[in-house]
């Protein structure tokens, strides 16, 4: 379930003001509130954008966190595939389904 | 009064946020078909506007996701996306809590439905609103189906929203107007953004201007998901805006696949025919 809280963080991140301000101000203390292995910390905090793609996080949370960590659309774009050259097809979530054609 | 206009039309957030990287022809000639769709929305002299759409985890999460959730509150605010990155400016958007009350006690005899006081806009109702009413001047009542983060509503159940939906519609004093707003095949966000399969999108576009139910309800998801991406989980809108207009044909105004938009942007109006007796 671990994806789960990821996508979660990432979801209040997006959407919240305080959590956002907390990010600012002391993201640590944020992603203590998070059930985050130390893989998912590693990438967070990074942030290795490619591979919190391949572990599965919806590309409609994780633009935004792309945009807030200063990647601009192409780049983000980019990210996703070198995460896929790196590390492999995604892991799980939406687009394990039936992979990319 | 009834359902006095019933539209379709893309809500890729790249129609906005990446206008200027479009081919300018092409973003022009869907642009202007969007405020055609504006002016016969105008025409109509619509009292609501229901936006059917599907929403991307701004207001809803895999901790409490409804299939189905309609807005109950007097204003709503968007986008919740940043303005820069989508290209419109937050907005008060007004609503009509207790129209959206009666809508959904009414639809509430025949299917499940969630509702919210409390919605922001993401792209998905705002890329619609941006053309269609760019002033913010009428009452908007918000519709999301879950077309994000599975289990899925089956295509069936979208359908009976969209019969419950018009029937509501249809014993309100109001004058209502329906907009659905998706995709057709996309893969948005992905390393596949900028994908669209125009054939695909064409077949389906056919069966639902006709109004084919049977053909519209024997998609799958993952017949979908291979031909169309996750981002084709959204003819959820569109079926939905098809079982509100049971029996009616459609016209397409606007369709080109714009690739910087990562969407085959669409534009489709229906001429309203009367609701059918009722299928069992």
């Amino acid at each position: 379930m671990s994806l789960y809280y990821v996508q979660k963080l990432i979801y209040e991140l997006n959407r919240d003001p305080a959590v956002r301000r907390q990010y600012e101000q002391n993201f640590e203390e944020l992603l203590r509130r998070y059930e985050l292995t130390d893989e998912e910390l590693r990438a967070v905090r990074e942030p290795d954008i490619g591979l919190l793609y391949v572990m599965g996080v919806n590309g409609q949370l994780l633009m935004h966190y792309a945009a807030l960590r200063g990647f601009e659309w192409d780049a983000y774009l980019e990210a996703m595939r070198e995460g896929e050259r790196r590390y492999g097809p995604v892991r799980t979530g939406l687009y394990k389904r039936a992979g990319r054609s | 009064m009834s359902l006095v206009f019933a539209g379709a039309c893309s809500h890729a957030p790249g129609i906005t946020g990446r206008a200027s990287r479009a081919e300018p022809a092409l973003r022009d000639a869907f642009y202007a078909n969007l405020d055609r769709m504006r002016q016969a929305l105008e025409d109509s002299r619509p009292d609501a506007l229901v936006v059917v759409s599907a929403e991307h985890f701004a207001n809803f999460f895999m901790n409490n996701m409804p299939s189905l959730c309609v807005g109950m509150a007097d204003s709503y605010e968007g986008p919740i996306e940043d303005e820069e990155w989508l290209g419109i400016r937050r907005a008060r958007v007004p609503g009509n809590a207790e129209l959206s009350q009666r809508l959904i006690i009414e639809m509430m005899n025949d299917v499940d439905l969630a509702y919210a006081q409390e919605w922001k806009f993401d792209h998905g109702i705002m890329v619609p609103l941006h053309f269609l009413t760019p002033r913010y001047d009428v009452p908007v009542i918000p519709v999301n189906i879950n077309c994000q983060g599975p289990p899925l509503i089956p295509l069936k159940r979208c359908w009976a929203f969209g019969r419950a939906l018009r029937r509501a519609c249809d014993l309100a004093p109001e004058r209502i107007a329906v907009v659905a707003a998706g995709g057709i095949s996309h893969w948005p966000a992905t390393p596949d953004s900028g994908r669209i399969n125009e054939a695909w999108d064409r077949a389906f576009l056919e069966k639902f201007l006709a109004n084919r139910r049977e053909e519209l309800l024997a998609y799958t998801d993952e017949d979908t998901y291979r031909e169309a991406g996750q981002g084709g989980f959204e003819i959820r809108t569109f079926i939905a805006l098809a079982g509100c207009t049971e029996g009616s044909r459609g016209e397409l105004w606007f369709y080109a696949p714009i690739p910087i938009f990562a969407v085959g942007c669409t534009v489709a109006v229906v001429r309203i025919a009367p609701l059918e007796k009722e299928r069992e």
